[in-house]
């Protein structure tokens, strides 16, 4: 029987491999696709929560994060992009700017 | 005649300060020069109109007081901008823009190889600008401004060379720092006298001060403390033991600055203020005491040390030193009048023998060593005869000014107590001696210099005679509004009757002030006749030293007895001094910069530094520019407050 606290461990399990990912990886493209990795882990745990409290507040919500991760998918790959023209490639070891 | 319109007196140096100082670059020498000289005539001619109007005047009406502008109000502490034309002051100021104006005419003649006149003339107006404000000053701040004004321009004038050396080991500059530094001393002194008159009188308007002193006294103590502190200003500013070592080294100014400022005017300060103080003095003898030993052993001393000089400056300066002793040797025996009548003739010749003494070495392009001279007479007529009338003068030849007020002094000095005069008597014999050896070597004889620079030397331009035989008529002449009793009225006046009287009436409110009585006739001229065959004798003696044939020869000899040296040395006060309190306060600066400054303070500036410094490096390993670094220690935040607020 799945109850819904397996669905929150999933959520769980999504987010902590999107962090993971964010943290650990060095390609660009893959730090991004983490990071909608954890954005559906929230919009998950949004819908189970929803569920449990019988309350669709939380469902709206949900299309609120759908609609920033479309914003920022639109940035995100702008700032790839423009990464990929400055250093020839997406390693964000050369993205060093900061230190100077 | 109304003079309300008196602070004139004041605008119009100012006036010629700011020009000279802002467009004096782009005048030349005549009109930058002979703008500062039209100011200072200007004010001249207003202090006659000041002169006149206080004649013959007496009580309060003698007293015209302008207010400029309220200046300090706080608490108790009053102190009005405001100015003072009474007698005395009067007196000074025309002394400090007569004989002033000379000089600056004098300049003129003297600056003019000089490419910095306009700095020259502006420093010259703004020097007598300050004197006007000392000796117009209603009130002790007043005076202090001014004090400290003359002190600044001093100071400015005596390093105006100041690219040249003026000793083998002093260079002008710090011939400067030597007259400021040692001036700190005695206005200290000054500075505490006027907080202890604020303290018990609790004004320091001059006529404020003396009612309330002359009702309700302080104690002894204190009125002789202030006394002392005020005598403590008065001998840095007017050169008295023991402060009197800077007027020599003030000498590495031009010869119009030492005629004017360590001559004249400036030097004089500090007896004017002894007399515009006089009630204090009133009200504690053994400070008034004191004015008259120190103005005797400094006559005495100085006048010693002059006898041995060979630099025809130094041999002046320590004239000055001397002559200065007389006045606070008048001040001291209660003779005021006499002090600031001395006061007058002496800026008349001595500011003659200083500008005489210019012409000289303006002649010899910069000789100032007496030995070097000789024979000066014929190659310099103006020169000599009006220098001549200024050593008659000084020595108290009868007739002239110095005569007539020296007389004064020393009558004054024979009722205070005979040792003073003693000690007068013998420095005139010393004052007559050094005039005419200096007369005699730089005039008489052979001609010791050099053939190619006799045939060079020539009589200064008309700039510098004409003030020159104005001075010598006022040398003579000058002395004349204070005839002794028995020759005839005192127009100047001491502490009763004459020009002076109305600023020394109220000495009669003091019981016992001034030394009681009139000396008889017959002592008068007794006297005058002792001074007289003094002065004689030094003369003699000079003459039969210094114009024998063999003379010159032993000019050059080293000093031989032990104290011929010590005069040559000047008694090795400057040495003393230096051992006494320039070293140990030099280790201890010294010790101050090295340990304190250099170690301690500088230390813990630099610690804090260096701690913030290690700081920022060990932070800055936190600073990889990595995001995802960032991103991990942000991770790691949020899970460490999970956990605080899980558990």
């Amino acid at each position: 029987m799945i109850d819904l606290n397996h669905a929150l461990v999933v959520a769980f399990l999504l987010f902590g491999t999107g962090v993971a990912g964010v943290l650990l990886r060095r390609n660009a493209i893959v730090v991004f696709m983490s990071i909608e990795l954890m954005l559906n882990a929230v919009n998950l745990a949004l819908v189970t929560f929803s569920r449990l409290r019988g309350d669709l507040d939380a469902q709206v919500l949900c299309f609120f994060v759908m609609a920033v991760a479309a914003a920022e998918a639109a940035i995100g790959l702008g700032l790839v992009i423009a990464l990929f023209r400055r250093h020839e490639s997406i390693d964000l070891d050369r993205a060093t700017l900061l230190r100077s | 005649m109304a003079i309300d319109h008196f602070p004139l007196i004041l605008l119009f140096p100012l006036l010629g300060v700011l020009v000279n100082a802002t467009l004096g670059k782009r005048l030349s020498l005549r009109a930058s020069g002979g703008l500062a000289s039209l100011t200072v005539f200007l004010s001249f001619l207003v202090a006659v109109q000041g002169f006149l109007a206080l004649r013959g005047v007496t009580g309060d009406a003698a007293r015209v007081v302008f207010t400029l502008w309220e200046w300090i109000a706080s608490g108790d502490l009053r102190v009005d901008f405001s100015l003072l034309l009474d007698p005395l002051s009067s007196l000074m100021v025309l002394v400090v823009t007569g004989v002033g104006f000379l000089i600056h005419v004098y300049s003129i003649g003297y600056m003019a190889h000089d490419r910095d006149y306009p700095r020259f003339f502006a420093y010259l107006n703004l020097f007598t600008l300050a004197m006007l404000l000392l000796v117009l000053g209603d009130n002790f701040l007043v005076l202090f401004v001014g004090w400290e004004g003359v002190g600044l321009c001093s100071y400015l004038l005596i390093g105006f060379w100041y690219e040249r050396m003026f000793t083998a080991t002093m260079s002008t500059a710090q011939a400067g720092q030597k007259a400021f530094i040692v001036n700190r001393i005695g206005d200290f002194g000054f500075l505490v006298a006027l907080f202890l008159i604020f303290t018990h009188f609790h004004s320091l308007r001059f006529a404020t001060v003396f009612a309330a002193a002359l009702q309700h006294p302080a104690s002894p103590a204190v009125m002789t403390a202030i006394g002392l502190l005020l005598l403590l200003g008065a001998t840095g500013k007017s050169a008295q033991i023991p402060l009197f070592v800077w007027l020599p080294d003030a000498m590495a100014g031009p010869t119009p600055v030492s005629a004017l400022i360590h001559a004249a005017t400036m030097v004089t300060a500090g007896v004017y203020m002894v007399a515009r103080s006089h009630v204090l003095y009133a009200l504690a003898p053994a400070a008034l005491d004191t004015v008259a030993w120190i103005g005797a052993l400094t006559a005495l001393m100085a006048a010693t040390i002059a006898v041995a000089q060979n630099d025809i400056k130094k041999v002046l300066a320590y004239s000055t030193v001397s002559q200065l002793g007389y006045m606070f040797l008048g001040l001291g025996s209660a003779a005021y009048g006499a002090g600031v009548f001395h006061v007058m003739t002496h800026a008349f010749f001595k500011a003659l023998l200083f500008l005489g003494a210019g012409s000289v070495i303006h002649a010899l392009h910069e000789e100032q060593d007496i030995r070097k001279m000789g024979g000066l007479r014929r190659a310099l007529p103006i020169t000599f005869a009006t220098f001549l009338v200024a050593t008659l003068a000084i020595t108290g030849f009868p007739g002239l000014s110095g005569f007539f007020s020296k007389d004064e002094i020393l009558a004054a000095a024979f009722q205070a107590h005979p040792l003073l005069w003693a000690i007068g008597i013998l420095t005139a014999g010393l004052t007559s001696f050094y005039m005419f050896r200096l007369l005699f070597l730089t005039f008489f004889g052979a001609s010791r210099l050099s053939p190619e620079r006799a045939a060079q030397v020539h009589e200064s331009p008309r700039a510098m005679t004409l003030p020159l035989m104005i001075l010598a008529l006022l040398s003579v002449v000058g002395g004349w509004v204070g005839l002794p009793p028995v020759l005839g009225t005192h127009l100047l006046g001491g502490t009763e009757g004459g020009f002076l009287g109305p600023v020394f009436a109220d000495l009669h409110h003091v019981p016992g002030a001034g030394h009681g009585g009139h000396l008889s006739h017959a002592t008068e001229w007794a006297l005058m006749g002792v001074s007289t065959l003094v002065a004689l004798a030094g003369f003699a003696a000079a003459w039969l030293r210094y114009l024998r044939p063999a003379a010159a020869r032993d000019l050059f000899r080293a000093p031989a007895s032990v104290w011929q040296r010590l005069l040559a040395d000047k008694y090795r006060i400057d040495e003393l001094y230096d051992a006494a309190v320039v070293r140990p306060l030099a280790a201890c600066a010294q010790f101050l910069w090295r340990w304190i400054d250099e170690i301690l303070i500088d230390g813990l500036v630099n610690f804090s530094g260096l701690a913030v410094r290690v700081g920022g490096e060990v932070l800055r390993l936190f600073q990889t520019g990595y995001v995802q670094t960032y991103a991990f220690f942000m991770v790691l935040g949020v899970i460490v407050l999970l956990l605080r607020l899980l558990a």
